[in-house]
């Protein structure tokens, strides 16, 4: 039986290759015109130790991951006991397991998978250069249908440069791979696709926030490396210079914070990306970047914590020091990307409100859709270019002084830029009145809170502050937040099909939360299901805090490292 | 305003002071304006970046753009801002507490990095602003703070050696009660292409008056800046900490992200096209 999507598990120790077979199957099939995308779950261990690439390909686009896997290829079962919990077999599966590793472990069985023995190593063994992941490959490929001329264009961008040799050595052994594939039972295979007709692009949400960044004009970058953040800075690094800006390491995360708020303060719309610890660090210095009107972008790659918790795994647990975590009344923006795709969007947004708004932004991205790849269409272009109203020169003569923290109906100032004449003044942390002069009069702070609170209150962040989707005449809604969001989408779809009709709110902009908005979208629903991936359920305390939610409201949250899944979302939506 | 001569006054602004009478920092804001005046700069070219403390309070007495940050990060600022912003010249300006203590890793780091701008430290070996705890510099037997009442018993930092051994290539030390010679330094420190570095003896006349016999002290010792390392080392073997002078004024090649703009933005998805 063909089917329209099929889940796989590539899994292997000690430098076995699978993130590379994973990368070039998933760009493989996006080329024979297929969607999908790719997860990785890692160990702790600097090279080597457990991984697994953990794809999911199909006929239409999926940007969420199914609840198990239709196909698990196991080169050997080193530390399996720690990831288990993150590879749940469809009932009906396949592990395909070399039998050198000994027998399957019991704890890998209790779905009842079918089970197939095929021994990698042995096969790579016999081919001159041969490898095991791409024996791997080529086994895969063959059970799920992907013409194997796919692979080799794939592999030919790969091993560019590297001679015939070794491109003949991968294809001997796919072949040994496709060989192998022959006679197995209980395959899962893929309906035929037809080859898209116009550009695709296979990128992982850590690049797309690096493009989003770039697109919205961020050209100066101060980074410190955290896993799994530092692919954003990895990226940024070369190719902000091709467009003019540069990059540079930091010795901590307290300098890359000042030094892209002392950037921007020359005028360069700036960025740092970061994870939970480094967040924590940065902020007092985010407090200043709102005190001081100085726009900044922060994107947090999420991980699970608290303190060092888990770094390769993915976890949304940053909302509560996101949003509260800055000391004084210190009104700002969060976001949070709502798909792997979506980090480009967001993050580019987020450059937009930071800059129109002289404030910082904290862009609430994660470990599941900043590590995870995914194919789009080519994105459109969009709008938003960082663009901060700056105050013009004056000459000294005129003799008006500048107001750099004039009180106007937005709240937003004019800001001048270091070597405008007539424009200097001293940026400060201290409260200060509207010349920026150091100021404890009741007045003036006052007049300051209400200035910075009235910017962000009053700007019009237009339909992006969520995405709505679903059934206008819903009984329940579920709302969510970040990479819970196409899980959630997927359990609606399912949901659907046995004919529940459900509303999706997936909030972008987390705060200031969009109160009217929100009430608007939920009103008629009876039930409320709020769903998150963390302990405490903080985006559903958010929303207490802000709003009454109507109706019965119910919360699905759950800490990883397994990320939510869809069959999670819509056995809630079903319990009744 | 090119073809006027310019005045330190035209560098300072109409705000008064915090500091006590007799705080060596007023004569560390009038060298810097002196300075400014001398190399004729023009106001809105120059940025004066500062953290915590009383002389971090400097920017907002100038008329140059300012940013007085949060207590230790001047230095960061001030890299992101000269990075950013290579046109300007920026000085950066802070106390003992705020460059040593708390923002003491950023101090080794830029040493190392070697971003073109000058950083003015004024050491009064106390925390002024929080009425009077030893910092970094303090004398470990000094018992004048109730928060370390036998003394804070710490070998004390030694910022010139501090500075060269992390990698600066412009180290000097002034006294506030000569501001000819810290004008000629900040002249040369500005003029100095990388990190300059200048450790001002500035007293603290509140909460260490005994501060005012610096005067006597202080001794003209590095009249000829060293080119290299090692001989600065051993001139630093000997030093009492009130030797005052260009210690060190060595080749230096400062620290440029390279950025050279070679392809249009859209140009950039093209890596992940398949």
């Amino acid at each position: 039986m063909a089917l329209t999507s099929v889940s796989i598990a590539l899994t292997g120790s000690g430098g076995a290759g699978v993130m590379t077979a994973g990368q070039i199957l998933l760009d493989a099939a996006a080329k024979a015109g297929y969607h999908g995308l790719m997860g990785r779950t890692l160990g702790p261990q600097i090279r080597g130790g457990e991984s697994a690439a953990l794809l999911r390909l199909a006929t239409r686009s999926v940007q969420s991951p199914d609840d198990g896997y239709d196909i698990l290829v196991a080169f050997d079962w080193g530390n399996i006991e720690r990831f288990r919990d993150e590879l749940p077999i469809n009932p009906g599966g396949l592990i395909v397991a070399d039998p050198h590793a000994g027998p399957v472990p019991d704890i890998m069985l209790t779905s009842q998978p079918h089970v197939a023995a095929v021994p990698f190593f042995d096969l790579a063994k016999k081919v001159p250069g041969g490898r095991v992941n791409m024996v791997a490959l080529g086994l895969v490929a063959t059970l799920i249908g992907l013409d194997h001329e796919y692979l080799m264009e794939r592999l030919a961008i790969q091993l560019h440069g590297k001679g015939e040799a070794a491109l003949e050595a991968s294809r001997a052994a796919l072949d040994a791979g496709a060989a192998a594939a022959e006679g197995l039972e209980h395959v899962p295979r893929l309906h035929a696709a037809t080859p898209p007709t116009t550009e695709r692009w296979s990128i992982t949400g850590n690049d797309a926030a690096g493009v989003g960044a770039i697109q919205g004009g961020v050209r100066f970058c101060a980074a410190y490396p955290i896993t799994p953040a530092t692919d954003i800075l990895e990226w940024l690094a070369p190719n902000l210079p091709k467009v003019g800006g540069s990059l540079v390491q930091c010795e901590d995360e307290l300098a890359s914070i000042n030094m892209i708020i002392g950037s921007s303060f020359g005028g360069v719309p700036s960025l740092t990306a970061t994870s939970g610890p480094g967040l924590a660090l940065m902020m007092e210095s985010l407090g200043l970047a709102v005190a001081s009107e100085t726009p900044v972008v922060v994107v947090d790659v999420q991980r699970g914590g608290p303190s060092t918790g888990i770094p390769t795994k993915s976890e949304q647990v940053d909302l509560n020091i996101a949003v509260n975590g800055l000391h004084g009344d210190a009104p700002h923006i969060v976001t949070a990307p709502l798909s792997i795709a979506d980090c480009l969007f967001t993050t580019q947004w987020s450059v937009h409100l930071a800059e129109a708004m002289q404030t910082c932004v904290i862009v609430l991205s994660d470990q599941m859709l900043g590590q995870s790849r995914t194919i789009i269409d080519k994105p459109a272009e969009l709008a938003f270019v960082g663009r901060r109203k700056v105050a013009e020169a004056t000459n000294a003569a005129e003799a008006v002084p500048y107001r750099r923290y004039a009180l106007t109906a937005d709240g937003v100032s004019p800001m001048a830029l270091p070597g405008t004449e007539g424009g200097a003044y001293t940026a400060d942390g201290l409260e200060h009145d509207e010349f920026g002069h150091p100021s404890t009069q009741t007045t003036h702070h006052t007049d300051q809170l209400e200035k910075r609170r009235r910017k962000i209150e009053s700007f019009d962040y237009g339909d992006h502050w969520a995405l709505v989707d679903g059934d206008g005449d819903a009984d329940v809604a579920i709302i969510t937040w970040g990479s819970t969001a196409e899980v959630a989408r997927e359990a609606m779809a399912r949901a659907r099909e046995q004919g529940v009709s459900v509303r999706l709110i997936a909030v972008r902009l987390i705060d200031p939360l969009p109160v009217d908005q929100l009430s608007y979208a939920l009103a008629g629903v009876s039930r409320v299901l709020v769903v998150e991936q963390n302990h405490e359920g903080q985006f559903l305390r958010h929303l207490r805090a802000r709003m009454d939610l109507p109706g019965r409201v119910e919360a699905l949250h759950r800490p990883g490292p397994l990320g939510l899944r869809p069959g999670e979302i819509l056995n809630r939506i079903l319990a009744r | 305003m090119d073809a006027v001569v310019k005045k330190p006054q035209d560098y300072k602004s109409d705000l008064k002071p915090v500091w006590c009478p007799g705080c060596g920092d007023y004569s560390v804001l009038a060298s810097v304006t002196r300075s400014l005046a001398e190399l004729d700069l023009d106001p809105h070219t120059v940025a004066l970046i500062s953290g915590i403390g009383c002389s971090s309070r400097l920017p907002a007495y100038s008329t140059l753009y300012g940013f007085h940050a949060v207590h230790g990060r001047a230095l960061p600022v001030a890299t992101g801002l000269k990075l950013a912003r290579p046109d300007l010249t920026v000085l950066v300006a802070g106390g003992d507490g705020d460059g040593f203590s708390i923002g003491g890793n950023h101090f080794v780091h830029a040493c190392r990095r070697n971003v073109d701008m000058t950083y003015i430290v004024m050491d009064n070996s106390v925390y002024g602003m929080t009425k009077g705890q030893a910092s970094p510099t303090t004398e470990s037997t000094w018992t004048g703070s109730k928060l370390t009442p036998e003394g804070p018993g710490l070998a004390p930092f030694r910022p010139l050696e501090m500075a060269l051994s992390a990698g600066a290539t412009f180290i000097a030390r002034a006294f506030a009660g000569d501001p000819l010679e810290m004008t000629r330094q900040i002249c040369a420190a500005i003029a100095h292409p990388g990190f300059s570095f200048i450790h001002v003896l500035s007293p603290c006349v509140t909460y260490r008056p005994e501060q005012k016999e610096w005067r006597t002290l202080v001794h003209a010792e590095f009249t000829e800046p060293e080119t290299d390392r090692k001989a600065a080392f051993l001139r630093l073997l000997d030093d009492d900490g009130f030797s005052t002078g260009i210690l060190l004024k060595s080749p230096s090649a400062p620290f440029r992200p390279t950025t050279a703009a070679s392809e249009p933005i859209s140009a950039l998805g093209r890596q992940f096209a398949i």
